[in-house]
């Protein structure tokens, strides 16, 4: 029943500088199922970055193949900035997808326009961005992002810009629309509790060149929302268990 | 507690409409003051009004000027001459900022060359133009033309490249090519460089203009300021300085106004 929708075999990649050959990725396999969430955690540097460019085909890998399912469109980015428009109103900056990709129409229109209503930023539609918090920036970003109606989200951090609190909050929201939206999701993080609090798989990642270190399948009751899981007795069981892998 | 902080509000507020209308007397004192001392240094023989003419000499010269039927010949030759220089200037300048972003090998073989051009003091090429295009409006034009475009390619481009690297990458991420990049995001966010680059550019193509009359031209302000020195009619250069003052404030403003209009 659930497909494979990303994988990606035996891939490395090399950056090229005038000082040197730096190999960011060592033979990087592992795959993403329809609907799963997962949690790509490392150090800092170590290149989960370059596993979502390549996966989103910003990047060739050096060696090995990437499948993914679909095209690239099928793929939305958000970034640890928002990177909204200025000069745009709410509403453009979320129809911005739609333009670029010339899919914008009544249909679609109306569709992006709804996921503001849903989410509770219909009131802000008019309003530039620089009114709203910066929480609120990251979820106009999401639904940018929603807009195109991609299957695979891939999160580069997507919260770490924001304060402590907005970050607990808005990881919340954002884990309940991809939920509610049935999408799958790729999440890179540094944050630990950032990881198990949201994810259903954890990749550990090594330092340069990375590679996977250990794999963790996250048994905490899947209807808690990542607030409710940061309760569960098992959460600091799996958060040291990430934690002593980064470390060593 | 609320009544207070808003009787003191008041305050602020009228002691902040009592600092504005003291600085727009001011600026109309000061103008009727130099004026005044002017023409009353002239008619009490402070200084030589030959030399330095006074505003009613300055003012029966316009007069007469507009008499003969040549005032406005001398003021659409250069209006026409920098109107031109600027647009033709601007377009230029503006449309080589575009092409050197789009390629940026291109860019980085030509910046010592854009470097060069932009320090070179344009006004040295005013012999080579005569030679090259005649002397006539032509060459002015071009004159200045060469002083406003360099500048609008440099700041431009400046402007271009202060796009983030990551806000291009979002776009690619939506799927965006180079030009749907450059027309979305590069181009609205580089607007108030523009609106900056196009008042320095006004003011350069007014430089190129009267330098270009100094040089070659029948007709033009700057060309009355020259003929005026020459035939040592100081009334006629002062006469010409100021409509000069008026027509570059006017033109200056004019670009101000386009200013607000983009800026809402």
């Amino acid at each position: 029943m659930h497909s494979t929708l990303v994988s990606l075999d035996a891939v490395s990649l090399s950056y090229h500088t005038k000082q040197g050959e730096t190999q960011a990725i060592d033979n990087l396999s592992f795959s993403v199922e329809e609907g799963e969430f997962v949690a790509l955690v490392g150090p800092s540097g170590c290149g989960k970055t370059t596993v979502l460019s390549i996966i989103m085909g910003l990047l060739k890998p050096s060696s090995g193949s990437v499948h993914t399912n679909g095209e690239r469109t099928n793929m939305g980015y958000m970034l640890q900035h928002d990177h909204l428009l200025d000069w745009r109103s709410v509403e453009r900056n979320v129809l911005l997808s739609l333009e670029v990709q010339h899919r914008l129409n009544a249909d679609t229109r109306k569709k992006a326009l709804a996921l503001l209503d849903t989410y509770g930023l219909s009131e802000f539609r008019q309003a530039k961005p620089n009114a709203l918090s910066g929480g609120m920036r990251q979820k106009v970003a999401l639904i940018r992002t929603l807009a195109t109606e991609p299957q695979l989200l891939l999160l580069d951090e997507p919260f770490s810009a924001l304060d402590y609190q907005t970050r607990l909050r808005i990881a919340d929201e954002v884990y309940g629309i991809i939920k509610n939206e049935n999408k799958t999701a790729i999440l890179v993080t540094h944050d630990i509790s950032e990881a198990v609090s949201m994810a259903d798989r954890i990749l550990v990642f090594s330092k340069r060149p990375s590679h996977i270190k250990c794999c963790f399948t996250i048994d905490i009751d899947k209807k808690l929302s990542p607030l409710q899981r940061r309760n569960d007795p098992k959460f600091f069981s799996y958060f040291h268990r990430v934690w002593e892998e980064l470390d060593t | 507690m609320n009544d207070r902080a808003s009787f003191q509000h008041l305050e602020y507020l009228k002691r902040l409409k009592r600092r504005e209308r003291l600085i727009r007397f001011m600026r109309v004192f000061v103008l009727i003051f130099v004026i005044a001392l002017w023409e009353i240094g002239a008619r009490i023989g402070w200084f030589d009004p030959f030399i330095m003419s006074s505003p009613a000499r300055v003012l029966n010269t316009i007069i007469n000027l507009y008499n003969e039927g040549t005032l406005f010949l001398h003021i659409g030759t250069t209006l026409y001459e920098t109107v031109m220089g600027f647009i033709i200037g601007t377009g230029i300048g503006i449309f080589l900022a575009i092409l050197l972003w789009w390629l940026p090998l291109i860019e980085r073989i030509l910046d010592p060359y854009l470097v060069v051009l932009n320090a070179l003091p344009k006004i040295a090429l005013g012999p080579i133009l005569i030679v090259w295009i005649g002397a006539g409006m032509g060459s002015i034009i071009v004159m200045a033309v060469l002083i406003s475009f360099v500048v609008t390619t440099v700041s431009m481009l400046s402007g271009f490249m202060e796009t983030t690297e990551e806000k291009q990458l979002l776009m690619r991420t939506l799927g965006a090519n180079k030009w749907q990049i450059f027309q979305k995001v590069v181009l609205p966010a580089s607007i108030p460089t523009m609106i900056s680059a196009l008042k320095i550019s006004v003011g350069m193509s007014w430089v190129g203009v009267i330098v270009g009359e100094y040089l070659v031209s029948q007709a033009g302000l700057g060309y009355l300021i020259v003929y005026g020195g020459q035939v040592f009619k100081l009334d006629l250069v002062m006469a010409s300085i100021v409509v000069l003052c008026v027509l570059a404030a006017l033109m200056y403003y004019a670009v101000a106004m386009l200013e607000k209009k983009v800026k809402k």
